[in-house]
């Protein structure tokens, strides 16, 4: 059978005036798929999920996201995707229990919808001890706790994570990504980035990036046996440093 | 040999939370001393309070021989802190904010030279030397950040999660850069999530719920483990995972980057034969299973369970 | 109403609740405001300062003194002997100004048609030079027509009356303006940060990649600050009504009614600047200089619009403040009603919708710079 595309995306470019920060990237993305958007520091995953999110205009170059094209789709696109930015973007002066709400508020969830989102992404992130707390005082680990449930409250097709678990546990982060295969059981695609090489192995498929282009991509087994190393970790940094010199 | 940082039974309540409860932490002169522990058992408030932003409400605090709260002022003269979310000045060019600290903390020239070399090295943000820091990536932010608290060289350095967004590479570099400061005499003490960092440090103290469970050398801390430990690969981690924890008869199944870690009280052969048994009913062929020592990071699972 | 504006809605307020420090500069900034610019912005001068010099020395001249200092707003402040002491009073601050009886005066009264007396006034502070002249000449008037009206028995007696403001109290006039001036700025300081304020948090990235449309985030955000503002204009007014005694001649509840849609207008000038603002710095600082300085100079809450350059003339039709002040004085004044006053009302609506909608037009529901 034919795959279908969560993604498509064809030769996009982002230029910041002179400096080219996506440089002619093209890659798919399978429905159902957990894809491990990895790269160096600076060489482009935030300006490419932007991209994708309607956030960014692409320089030149085409991509669709569910089939809908992110010149002239943008609001269509929004309706289905979740996404949880690199900078921790929820409201500080809110409780927990107030941004959940909201969230779901803005997705157009009803009380029992919300309540049941809630509960469902509780079963694997428990933010009940934090419930009534303001943001601002949890701990960073449980602020991302925070920002994943209320990306998939309103259940969307594919997920846009970026860096979700920067500054959370080991134990934390297993929990994580419990929760990110439980959602690509049910289906959704989640396109994630991280530094943390051992979450990499977690993918189905890998991208690695530099300096705006894409140097790697395949399965975690099949790139470990292309360059011949144990692990991820160590295919990473032999291709990172190759560029460098 | 006395210790650089002492905290001898530290509390400190918010509100009706106790983030630190009785901490007890010794940490050497020149060591290089890791924080780790689940995220809010209280290593950004010991931190905090080392520094002087924070007041403990009882107990009795050291940095080389000041009270952070009475001595504060002495005490910056020879402290490094990096907070978690280290803030820059977005408007400064990434030259410019390295030139600010250096000349907030009075780095000689020829030693200014020296060092910004190595930290540019280290981040890679010598292409990116004119360009203002609201411009540049999470990581690159966090990179200029570790770069500004490391221009100086402080007696002691307090470090909270310095690395979180920053690419394999750089960490690495990092990480040799402060080996390099412990070999020049700094005491470092530095909270991580990562395991392969704490795995560098000279010991670790392993935090939860305000208090120090344990602190040891890396090379100690796997015989803390007390059950047997089995490593299984297979081409299908997750759904083997899931299915050998299906089964019940394990304390612990952990998915490690590209194998499974399996614990029981039991012995491995028993262990082995149950593992084999629960996979072939799932389907899922075994790649490679035998019984393996600790990590760190089993260590840190057990711990908290 | 749709439910994400109601979302939106509901956490500005909790933003608003949980910021106390935000709320008290909200309430007490237009109390110090109406304070300080009340009594500093006067234009009445009691007690002016008059030095003497009677040369003449008769009955006819202490009359006249005792006539003139005994309306209140002359004081005299020292009796001189000669010509050159005039230029060392002035010099020293002791007098304002003196009024020369020159030598013979009693005997022209009665004798020539022309009486003359001379005023000499510190031109120093051309401001109050000019009211200090302008209350003696209109003594003199006055005195004049009545000593024709006792020679003459004239039936025409010219008895000029001032109407609304029959004391020509200055803070009545002012009062009523301050109010338009403070709120056009606390009502655009509220919103213009609003939208910056989530920007530079990064906050509005999260809502970005959402379904909420622009009209929504706009709406949601603007109407929680007027029920803020309303209050906030109720208080300031009644402040103002207790400290100064404003006379309050016509409907309070037209007044809210009319500071409704006057608010609103001002909001809507704050979420008009936020919209493409990337600073809450920025936001701030533009959302004073644009009403601050257009309120107090082209409103007519100081100097009469008609009396401006035709430019500012027509640069007067777009300050909002402009239409308020017709109806605060109208009211408080007047006591006129709406009546009177639906235009001025209708040009604010107007106003006020224009900005909102091109506001929604403007907003960027993208990170492009
Ligand atoms: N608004 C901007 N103006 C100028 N340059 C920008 C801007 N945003 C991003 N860049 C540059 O584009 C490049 C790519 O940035 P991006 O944030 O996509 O990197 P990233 O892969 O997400 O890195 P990280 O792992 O550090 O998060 C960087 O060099 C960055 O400095
Ligand atoms: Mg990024």
């Amino acid at each position: 059978m034919q795959p279908t595309y969560s993604v498509e995306v064809q030769d996009i470019t982002r230029r910041f005036g002179q400096f080219v920060a996506v440089d002619h990237i093209s890659f798919q993305v399978e429905d159902g798929e957990i894809f491990g958007f990895l790269g160096a520091n600076g060489a482009g995953k935030t300006t490419t999920i932007r991209m994708l999110c309607g956030l960014l205009l692409p320089t030149s170059g085409q991509a669709r996201v569910e089939g809908f094209d992110i010149y002239t789709q943008t609001h269509e696109i929004k309706q289905v995707i979740g996404y949880m930015s690199q900078k921790f973007s929820l409201y500080d002066d809110l409780t927990v229990a107030e941004n959940l709400a909201f969230y779901g508020g803005i997705y157009g969830l009803g009380r029992a919808e919300l309540d049941k989102a809630v509960q469902n992404a509780m079963s694997t992130i428990d933010l009940s001890p934090y419930m009534n707390k303001l943001t601002r005082d949890m701990p960073v680990g449980w602020k991302q706790r925070l920002a994943l449930t209320c990306a998939i409250l309103h259940k969307p097709r594919i997920l846009f994570l970026d860096e979700p678990t920067g500054g959370v546990d080991p134990i934390s982060r297993r929990e994580f990504w419990n929760l990110i295969y439980d959602l690509a059981d049910g289906g959704t695609t989640v396109f994630v980035t991280t530094h943390y090489m051992d979450e990499a192995e977690y993918c189905n498929r890998l991208s690695i990036m530099h300096n705006g282009r894409i140097i790697a991509l395949g399965s975690p087994q099949a790139l470990k046996n292309e360059y011949q190393k144990n692990t991820i970790e160590d295919v990473f940094i032999h291709l990172v440093k190759k560029q460098i010199e | 040999m006395t210790a650089d940082i002492h905290c001898d039974n530290v509390a400190k309540r918010y509100g009706s939370v106790a983030a630190l409860d009785g901490l007890d932490l010794q940490v050497r002169e020149a060591e290089m001393h890791g924080l780790i522990g689940p995220d809010g058992a209280g290593k950004t408030t010991l931190l905090r309070i080392l520094c002087g932003l924070l007041f403990a409400d009882s107990g009795r605090i050291r940095l080389a021989d000041h009270d952070p709260r009475t001595q504060s002022r002495a005490l910056r003269a020879f402290l490094g802190y990096m907070p978690q979310r280290f803030s820059l000045y977005p408007d400064l060019t990434v030259t410019e904010n390295l030139r600010f600290f250096a000349d907030l903390f009075q780095v000689k020239p020829d030693e200014r030279e020296k060092r910004l070399q190595r930290l540019l090295s280290f981040s890679r943000l010598g292409p990116f030397s004119e360009r203002k820091a609201a411009a540049l990536s999470g990581g690159m932010k966090q990179k200029l950040a570790l770069s500004c608290t490391l221009i100086h060289t402080p007696r002691i350095l307090l470090l909270d999660e310095p690395t979180t967004g920053v690419d394999p590479v750089s960490r690495r570099e990092f990480w040799d850069i402060l080996a390099e400061m412990r070999g020049e005499g700094v005491t470092i003490l530095v909270s991580t999530p990562y395991m392969d960092e704490a795995a560098r440090c000279d010991r670790i103290s392993f935090i939860h719920k305000g208090k120090v469970l344990v602190t040891d050398a890396p090379a100690n801390i796997p015989g803390l483990y007390r059950q047997q430990l089995l490593e299984v690969k297979t081409a299908e981690n997750v759904a083997a995972a899931r299915a050998i924890q299906a089964d019940g008869g394990f304390s612990s199944v952990q998915v490690f980057g590209d194998r499974i870690h399996v614990s029981a009280a039991g012995d491995a052969a028993s262990m082995r034969k149950r593992v084999q048994a629960c996979l072939q009913q799932h389907h899922i062929s075994i790649e490679e299973i035998r019984p393996v020592p600790a990590t760190i990071e089993d260590v840190f699972v057990e711990l908290l369970r | 109403m749709n439910s994400r504006i109601w979302t939106i809605l509901r956490k500005e307020t909790i933003h608003i609740r949980r910021d106390p420090r935000s709320l008290v500069i909200v309430f007490l900034m237009p109390i110090m405001m109406i304070l300080l610019y009340g009594y500093a912005i006067t234009f009445d001068i009691k007690e002016i300062r008059l030095g003497i010099l009677d040369q003449d020395r008769t009955p006819a001249s202490h009359e006249l003194v005792h006539d003139l200092t005994s309306s209140n707003y002359f004081i005299v402040s020292g009796y001189l002997q000669a010509r050159d002491e005039i230029a060392e009073a002035f010099l020293k601050r002791r007098m304002l100004a003196v009024l020369v009886i020159p030598p013979g005066f009693s005997a022209d009264m009665g004798t020539k048609a022309v009486t003359e007396v001379q005023v000499l006034v510190d031109g120093s502070n051309a401001n109050t030079a000019t009211v200090a002249l302008n209350y003696i000449k209109s003594f003199f008037v006055a005195r004049s027509l009545q000593m024709n009206a006792e020679i003459l028995r004239s039936p025409v007696n010219l008895q000029p009356r001032v109407w609304y403001n029959p004391d020509l109290k200055s803070a009545h006039f002012i009062v009523p303006g301050l109010v338009a001036v403070i709120m056009m700025m606390i009502c655009a300081l509220l919103t213009s940060v609003t939208v910056a304020r989530e920007r530079e948090s990064g906050t509005m990235e999260q809502i970005l990649v959402s379904p909420v449309r622009s009209i929504e985030i706009i709406i949601g955000k603007t109407l929680p600050y007027v029920l803020l503002a309303l209050v906030d204009a109720i208080v300031v007014v009644v402040f103002a009504q207790m400290v100064f005694g404003v006379p309050f001649r016509g409907d309070p509840l037209w007044l809210l009614g009319f500071s409704l849609i006057y608010v609103y207008a001002c909001l809507c000038f704050g979420i008009f600047i936020s919209a493409r603002v990337a600073t809450q710095q920025i936001a701030m600082m533009s959302a004073m200089l644009a009403t601050m300085l257009p309120s107090i100079l082209l409103s007519g809450f100081i100097f009469p619009i008609l009396s401006m350059p035709k430019i500012l003339q027509l640069l007067s039709y777009i300050v909002p403040a402009r239409y308020y002040l017709v109806i605060i004085r109208g009211i408080m004044l007047k006591g006129i009603g709406p009546v009177h006053l639906w235009m001025p009302a209708l040009f604010l609506a107007v106003f006020g919708t224009l900005l909102l909608m091109i506001s929604i037009r403007r907003f960027k529901t993208n990170l492009e710079g």
